[in-house]
């Protein structure tokens, strides 16, 4: 611990400590639900809450934390928030074609079927006759 | 420090600690192969969100460094895992 902690204000100490711990019990709640949910397709909701809100909230802690400590404006941060609310949407979409093409290959009726391409989901109809 | 800052700087270490222990249980016990791969995602959050946590614990930006790093190549990582799990190679 270096001497320029007793630097910050009283009011940014309060802000960084709430907000660190509000992010925390984000990610706690959404890593909580990863383990708690019972189905696949439930599960990969939960994990979201911690890269959305836990991320932003732990990352303006530290911008406030090292703004206030003398040096400057500490905007480096801001980075982190963007690419991870860049990049897990990416990631979650990506393991969601993932589970639903494993799942496709098993015949399972509780996996939904894709829907046809500009269309309503019709119903189930037979396949018409292949012409010789 | 003053000793709300401390305090919850300690809770926070605690709930992220929690957090990557679900995020470990969820990996180990995971039935399918994309349950492991959105857990390992989930601990790599964790973790940088932990590092964060340590770099206003020890007033050192360093640890941002790292926190930038494991936000990279987790999502690297995690996106190369669902490309291998998709179509069984990861560059064709």
């Amino acid at each position: 611990m270096n001497d320029t902690l007793a630097a910050s204000p009283l009011w940014a100490d309060i802000a960084t400590a709430v907000l660190v711990v509000v992010g925390a019990s984000f990610a706690a709640v959404g890593s909580f639900g990863l383990l708690r949910m019972p189905t696949f397709y439930r599960r990969i909701h939960a994990p979201t809450l911690g890269a959305t809100l836990g991320v932003w909230s732990i990352t303006l802690a530290t911008i406030i934390f090292f703004s206030t400590q003398g040096y400057g404006l500490f905007l480096h941060a801001v980075l982190i928030s963007f690419f991870v609310g860049l990049t897990a949407p990416i990631t979650t979409i990506f393991v969601m074609r993932v589970a639903l093409f494993r799942d496709r290959r098993k015949p399972d009726p509780k996996v939904p079927v894709p829907p046809a391409f500009g269309t309503t989901p019709a119903p189930a109809q037979p396949p018409p006759a292949e012409a010789p | 420090m003053t000793p709300i800052l401390f305090w919850g700087l300690k809770a926070a270490l605690f709930l992220l600690a929690v957090a990557m222990l679900c995020a470990l249980a969820r990996l180990l016990i995971g039935p399918t192969a994309q349950d492991r791969v959105i857990a390992l995602d989930c601990l790599y959050i964790n973790g940088m969100l932990m590092m964060l946590v340590l770099g206003i614990v020890y007033a050192s930006s360093v640890y941002f460094e790292a926190a930038m790093l494991i936000a990279l190549f987790g999502f690297v990582g995690s996106a190369a895992m669902a490309k291998f799990l998709l179509r069984g190679e990861v560059i064709e």
